[in-house]
């Protein structure tokens, strides 16, 4: 750690005034960066890595502030320093991008407008030069299609589209460092693999230096040169080769590590102590159907503006879709997002119904109950979900025991308060979701916990069949972990079958048997997990699998 | 029981805690609960029977006998002031909670079904609007004849717009969340959730908007009886009293028109601030 690395950040620490007295965010952090350093900050959520961000960029809020340390960038102090120094080097020299384009982007002004107003105000083009300035800009981040999307509003641009619009940005004013906060999460994981691939490119022939802050060590490993892992505020571990992901130092490494699912783990591998449960070997699988969807179609109808008027803005989600799901099995389903899959699962719960095609759900088809039929059957029941965004599937005004309860007292016959209670506690448990915690709010929990009791209310009913859409992507990779390690012991506990939707192979293959793959609407791929993971058949799923940023340990 | 007990004390040290963390809140609600025991209990305690005229003392200053002085007619404006708080309140409350029940229902069901049925009931709130609001009520009071009934039809229909742009947008923003479908898989039914799951949490909006259109309804009574529609004299109102000392500012007789006024705007004033004090309740994300 010499002094006259390009941006040397010493002791720094950093506190919050919140409502409940003083937050330390920041604990006596040193992280140095050096030109043409790629360097990742990596570490789970409230671990401050982006805190350490905004302190460079002066960001933090008036809430927020420097208590004790220095930031020195080349050779010049920011941090302690007065204010006005930012206005020099935001954007000038320092440049972030964040994680979600769609939102940073201004909705109102066209991205081209965009990139030009950053040009004039930083006086990097005339307004005679910054139609071609932007052009160059956009080509740099490798679009194509430059003349459509420089007149294109955000909204009209996918957002591995936007974050190239914002890497554009965040180059305009050829910045010597690049903050990228977690560039890539929400994108799909092929677009994440050409996003990185383009700020890899980009550090190395700018010789720019990149500060990556990532939760995923896979993309730490495969793009950044050191790595810096992060928890509660402080440094816990830094390696400046790939020393850490073969042989970390710190425990808490460790458990990111085994956490962080690859081509190879399993579920048990996840945590340093898996449940006994899942140690023993898996129940075998009959294969008698529980579910068959037959040339099932979900379009959205075309909407007419006035009686009279053409039809306009129809859509086919899910085209012709046809497969099986065994009694007891948990089946994969992945796919980019917009594919169809979430449409899927919503048309088999009969949250959507289904425009043509069957549904065969233990030997009857459902697919032509009308809504209230299918509340009013015992199939609502049966087929039960757990959503991908735990905070917004839960009701916030109702306490757990309240969200736990809703479907018993909805669906199952009349029960006194005592009983109701008594089966609330024990599904809490069944989840292990701590009791004393029973009468909070969705606000007052953490992610994992709020997985836990969408969990508990998906199984109140004993569902036969269980849709998981997306249960962990919104969660830190050690909360999945144990939510996956969960999942896979209800379903050897209760018989349940799953229709496991994700994005992510790397953890679909932990709990499936077999997978299905799904592309504009389409499946295109079916087998065995294995076979499909081993010997993929279609380019798409070789695309897949190929985009996956692997840990390449598996020691 | 005692858990029950338990919760309710939990539930007040809440309420106790958020109405700690805004001072005006604690000054509105004391406002507000002055200004009900006042309209409750005000003509129990009066000094003088409002209606009664004692034309030898007609137009006296505020003295110690008569607080805010006496009217044209000798009638003592303090009790006038006290007694029509009843009134006042009476159709202010009729009005804006029938208008936020149809409003919040109506726009609740064109923010979750959307389609036609929210184009409809759009274009009618639209209409509405489109009117000024105050001339459309003297309107329907002109239409419907000149009682206190329809004064408080009026406020109501000029309200209802206010309900259905706020419950619209609100239901429309809530739907979108997951909740709505875990809800739907729970076995409840489409209206089911939206009543019990999604309305409650727009509750904070419209708790702002109610307590708004509560000032708002006062100041619309008391304009409309100003005019001479609804409430007719010798009746203690606000509006009334103002519109007939209005006459007698110009001889320098201030304070028939001061005290009801003045009395006006404070009832306006805090239900204004009360609304702050409403969501901050209502508002789960408040309770920690």
């Amino acid at each position: 750690m010499s002094t006259s690395s390009f941006l040397a950040i010493r002791h720094l620490a950093v506190e919050f005034e919140t409502r409940n007295g003083i937050v330390q965010a920041l604990d006596g952090i040193n992280i140095d960066i050096n030109k043409g350093d790629m360097v990742a900050v990596v570490g789970e959520s409230g671990s401050g890595k982006s805190v350490t961000a905004y302190s460079v960029l002066g960001l933090l809020g008036d809430n927020g502030k420097i208590s004790r340390g220095s930031i020195v960038y080349d050779g010049m102090k920011i941090h302690p320093a007065d204010k006005s120094i930012f206005g020099e080097i935001r954007g000038n020299e320092i440049s972030m991008i964040f994680q979600n384009p769609m939102s940073t982007l201004n909705p109102i002004r066209s991205v081209g407008n965009q990139i030009r107003d950053m040009l004039l105000q930083h006086v990097r083009a005339t307004r005679q030069t910054a139609d071609a300035a932007v052009e160059a800009l956009l080509e740099q981040v490798k679009i194509s299609d430059v003349q459509r999307v420089k007149k294109a509003y955000p909204f009209e641009l996918s957002g591995g589209m936007c974050q190239r619009v914002m890497i554009a940005l965040a180059l305009a004013c050829e910045p010597r460092l690049l903050i990228a906060d977690e560039p890539t999460t929400g994108l799909d994981v092929t677009t994440q693999k050409s996003i990185m691939d383009l700020i890899h490119n980009l550090a190395q022939e700018k010789g720019l230096a990149v500060m990556l802050i990532t939760h995923d060590l896979g993309v730490a490993q495969q793009y950044c040169n050191r790595v810096v892992v992060m928890e509660k505020g402080k440094v816990i571990e830094r390696s400046d080769d790939h020393s850490i992901f073969k042989s970390p130092q710190h425990p808490y490494t460790q458990k990111l590590l085994d956490a962080t699912p690859d081509l190879y783990s399993k579920v048990t591998d996840l945590t340093a102590e898996p449940p006994q449960a899942l140690l023993s070997p898996a129940p075998k699988l009959s294969n008698e159907p529980l579910l068959s969807v037959s040339n099932l179609v979900k379009e959205y109808s075309a909407s007419k503006r006035w009686p009279w008027s053409e039809k306009t803005g129809g859509f086919r989600a899910v085209n012709n879709v046809s497969f099986e799901l065994f009694k007891g099995e948990c089946l994969g389903l992945v796919g980019e997002s917009g594919c169809g899959k979430s449409t899927l699962s919503r048309v088999i719960s009969r949250l959507e119904q289904p425009t043509e095609g069957t549904i065969i759900f233990n030997g009857k088809d459902i697919s032509k109950l009308s809504d209230k039929e299918f509340r009013e059957s015992a199939f609502r029941r049966d087929i039960q979900m757990v959503f991908q965004d735990p905070t917004g599937s839960l009701n916030p005004r109702h306490t757990v025991a309240q969200l736990i309860a809703e479907p018993l007292l909805r669906l199952e016959a009349s029960q006194s308060k005592a009983e109701l209670a008594k089966k609330v506690a024990a599904l809490a448990e069944k989840v292990r979701f701590p009791e004393a915690l029973i009468q909070r709010l969705p606000h007052q929990l953490s992610g994992g916990q709020k997985a836990r009791v969408g969990i508990a209310r998906a199984i109140a009913l004993n569902p036969k069949l269980l849709i998981l859409d997306e249960p962990t992507s919104a969660l830190d990779v050690s909360v999945q972990a144990i939510v996956l390690q969960l999942l896979e012991q209800l379903r050897r506990e209760l018989g349940t079958s799953y229709l496991f939707v994700s994005h992510d192979l790397n953890v679909v293959k932990m709990l499936s048997q077999r997978v299905l793959v799904m592309q504009t609407g389409e499946i295109v791929e079916v087998g065995e997990t294995d076979q499909v993971m081993n010997n993929p058949q279609h380019s798409f799923t070789k695309t897949l699998l190929e985009s996956i940023p692997n840990l390449a340990m598996s020691a | 029981m005692t858990e029950a007990t338990g919760m309710n004390r939990a539930r007040w040290r809440q309420y106790q805690y958020i109405l700690g963390q805004n001072p005006l809140s604690v000054f509105s609600m004391t406002l507000f609960l002055i200004f009900v025991f006042i309209a409750i209990t005000g003509s129990w305690w009066v000094p003088y029977d409002p209606l009664a005229s004692d034309t030898a003392n007609a137009l006296q200053p505020p003295n110690a006998n008569n607080f805010f002085g006496t009217d044209h007619l000798g009638r003592d404006v303090f009790s006038r002031v006290v007694v029509a708080t009843r009134l006042d309140f009476f159709i202010a409350l009729s009005a804006v909670s029938v208008s936020l029940v149809v409003g919040t229902v109506l726009g609740a069901l064109a923010g979750y079904f959307g389609g036609w049925y929210d184009k409809i009931i759009g274009r009618i709130a639209d209409t509405i609007l489109a009117f000024p609001l105050f001339v459309l009520a003297m309107g329907i009071v002109a239409v419907l004849g000149n009682s206190l009934i329809n004064v408080i039809y009026a406020t109501v229909i000029i309200n209802i717009p206010f309900y259905i742009r706020v419950a619209r947008a609100e239901v429309s923003i809530q739907r979108n969340y997951q909740y709505v479908q875990a809800a739907l898989l729970s076995g409840n039914s489409q209206l089911r959730t939206l009543f019990f799951h999604v309305l409650p949490n727009c509750l904070p909006a419209l708790m702002v908007q109610l307590s708004l259109n509560m000032g708002w309804a006062i100041l619309n009574a008391a304009g409309l009886s100003f005019i001479g529609l609804g409430v007719r004299p010798p009746t203690a109102e606000w509006g009334i009293m103002v519109a007939e000392g209005a006459n007698y500012i110009i001889s320098g007789e201030w304070w028939l028109v001061l005290f009801p006024g003045f009395t006006l705007m404070l009832a306006v004033f805090c239900f204004n601030l009360l609304g702050d004090a409403l969501r901050d309740l209502v508002d789960p994300q408040k309770r920690s």
